[in-house]
């Protein structure tokens, strides 16, 4: 059962993915990323990821992709306005680059043996708080200094005066 | 579950090793309070809160020693090599701060929000100089560039560095996407992101030539190249460097780059004798297109900014030539020629930004015409600093690039080599444009006298020059030091 749900959400993921950038109009793009999101969501669950997944979908589709609508919504771009996309040389290289990427990946990933899955209570809320108040404490408060950073930095450069 | 056993004496341990780090933060952090409380016209008072905190984190690196301290289960170690890369960015930081006093007065940047951006990524720079963990590279490498996106962006109502940073913004975004990807397929085959024990696999052959990792491997390398400017990951190199404010470029190009190098050589030095010769050669290739597109793009500038920035570009190649083959000798020459390059480069940087006065358009090599005959001072230090960049003796300049070349012959890559040097000479031209210009040129009707220096400013010019004639002269106890950095994460 587990590979072929593997198979569908991931190809799901993936056509969504590829939709997100290939619609014109960017409202399109955002509610297609909310499919990939939710996809790639329903593979963590596949890996036993559990509060991964919630977050995922808490988080990303929930939280993140909302205020993508919301900013689409309020600079309103009338469709005929919106830019044309021609299809250039480099752009026809960055397709055959990725596809190329996408194929060796692929072929490696079926030539070797992935890891066993992992044990079921591995991503529960709890395994994960574990995990991150001891081996990855370094790692959760460099974490903390990179959102503060990041939460000045966003000040700085929209505020009217700083 | 049971409860998490607290174990105090790890922990002391694990906080004593990012102690210098862990002071950068808290300078930031108090930057933004006292900020807060200061009234406008005492901003300046930032400055020194910053340069103290800097001075305080230089001091717990030189106190801690070359001792080996690892902290947080192998997430970070307080090593030779950490040490020196921490020694390289924290004096980039602390000159940078000098040169803040004169520079944020003329150009508005004393803001809070500057210094304690600086000190933030500042901070970023030293985790992921001293990580041993993929993950403590990522994001140290995330929180030094997030403060630098905004810094290049700094001047609002400049177009050109509202373009450069969101040039940075987006391409660098992608970089980290890479460098993510890597670190991923890294962990698929090989269940961990310790660097040392990815090393261990590699050495019992458990890992060596598996085509996943090597895949892995170089998705890393093309995040990390990013970050140091190697051609083909350059584009963005130019425009973020000429339209940020000329003090975030100086700091961008020496300490964004000792940092980037510092995770590279790393990574490298333990995994590379597993990853031959596939991985040596992508290496050559790399250092030969940098060097070259670097030197030859950065002859035909007028704007000395930019000249500087593909010269950056440039440099970045010829410390790449040092980690080719991945072995002592070579590693050695890569990190003197990263301290060396931290001075002469923030130097040059410093004197240009003196003479230029406006933002764009002050920087037009025009504007450099008659400087070294009217205002002597200035002229010798420009001069003393290009010298240096383009390698002749006795600047330390010289030094760095002779060890660099002579590592790579001793290695056989006898064509890497030669082909450094061809590019050196080519170099000198450039540089030496600039002197010419300086010294041998009018200087126009109404050519505008440099701005004059604050003490601080001159004092950070004054060390700079130091270091650069003091290593081209006596460079062996800093060799040494090298030397012991890269035995240091051998061991």
């Amino acid at each position: 059962m587990e590979p072929i749900l593997f198979m569908l959400f991931g190809a799901i993921a993936v056509g969504g993915a590829i939709m997100v950038v290939t619609r014109k109009h960017p409202m399109a793009s955002a509610l297609y990323l909310i499919l990939t999101l939710f996809s790639v969501a329903a593979l963590f669950v596949l890996r036993q990821a559990h509060f991964l997944a919630a977050i995922q979908v808490i988080v990303y589709a929930g939280a993140i992709v909302v205020l993508f609508i919301f900013v689409i919504m309020l600079i309103n771009v009338p469709e005929n306005r919106l830019p044309v996309e021609r299809a250039t040389v480099m752009r026809l290289l960055g397709v055959i680059a990725a596809g190329l990427l996408i194929l060796e990946t692929a072929l490696l990933a079926r030539r070797f043996a992935m890891p066993a899955a992992p044990a079921a209570d591995s991503g529960s809320v709890q395994a994960v708080g574990r995990a991150l108040f001891t081996d990855y404490l370094l790692a959760f408060e460099i974490t903390s200094v990179l959102l503060l950073a990041a939460v000045i930095g966003a000040i700085t450069l929209a505020k009217k005066k700083i | 579950m049971a409860p998490i056993a607290i174990d105090a004496q790890a922990l002391l341990q694990s906080t004593y090793s990012i102690l210098p780090e862990i002071l950068v933060v808290a300078t930031a952090l108090f930057v933004l309070f006292v900020d807060l409380i200061l009234p406008e016209e005492n901003k300046r008072v930032l400055c020194g809160v910053s340069i103290i905190g800097v001075a305080l984190s230089l001091f717990a690196v030189f106190s801690m020693g070359p001792a080996r301290i690892s902290g947080f289960s192998g997430a970070v170690v307080h090593d030779g090599l950490g040490a020196f890369f921490e020694i390289v960015i924290l004096s980039a930081c602390a000159l940078t701060l000098l040169m803040a006093t004169g520079y944020s007065e003329w150009e508005g940047t004393h803001k809070g929000e500057f210094y304690s951006l600086l000190l933030l990524s500042t901070s970023g720079m030293m985790f992921m100089a001293k990580g041993t963990d993929l993950m403590t590279v990522f994001l140290g490498l995330e929180t030094l560039s997030i403060p630098i996106y905004v810094l290049v962006g700094f001047h609002r109502n400049r177009m050109s560095s509202i373009e450069g940073a969101l040039k940075y913004f987006l391409l660098g975004a992608f970089a980290s996407g890479f460098l993510l990807y890597g670190i991923a397929l890294i962990y698929a085959v090989s269940g961990t992101t310790k660097i040392p024990q990815l090393a261990a696999m590699l050495l019992d052959a458990s890992l060596a030539g598996n085509p996943m990792f090597l895949a892995g491997a170089g998705l890393l390398l093309v995040g990390l190249a990013f970050k140091v400017s190697l051609v083909p990951f350059h584009m963005w190199t130019p425009d973020a460097y000429e339209g940020a404010p000329t003090l975030v470029t100086a700091f961008m190009s020496a300490a964004v780059k000792a940092a980037a190098f510092a995770a590279l050589i790393r990574f490298l030095l333990l995994a590379l004798p597993g990853m031959q010769p596939a991985m040596g050669k992508i290496l050559w290739i790399l250092a030969v297109l940098t060097m070259t597109v670097g030197n030859l793009s950065a002859l035909r500038q007028d704007n000395v900014k930019r000249m500087l920035a593909y010269s950056s570009i440039a440099h970045a190649g010829y410390i790449l030539v040092g980690m080719v083959s991945g072995d002592v000798l070579g590693g050695q020459a890569s990190l003197f020629y990263l301290l060396v390059y931290a001075f002469m480069n923030i130097g040059a940087f410093g004197v240009v930004m003196l003479i230029a006065q406006k933002e764009d358009e002050g920087y037009d090599i025009g504007n450099f015409a008659g400087i070294g005959f009217r205002y002597p001072v200035l002229g010798a230090l420009l001069t003393l600093f290009l010298v240096s960049l383009g390698g002749i003796p006795p600047t330390a300049g010289f030094i760095g690039k002779f060890y660099l070349f002579s590592a790579a012959v001793k290695n056989g890559y006898i064509g890497l080599a030669v082909i450094g040097v061809l590019n050196s000479a080519v170099s000198i031209y450039y540089y030496l444009r600039l002197v010419v210009y300086m010294y041998m040129m009018p200087a126009g009707a109404e050519a505008p006298a440099p701005r004059p220096p604050r003490v601080a400013f001159s004092l950070a010019l004054c060390a700079s020059a130091a270091v650069v004639l003091v290593l081209g002269i006596l460079p062996r106890s800093v060799l040494e030091f090298a030397e012991r950095s890269v035995l240091s994460l051998l061991m």
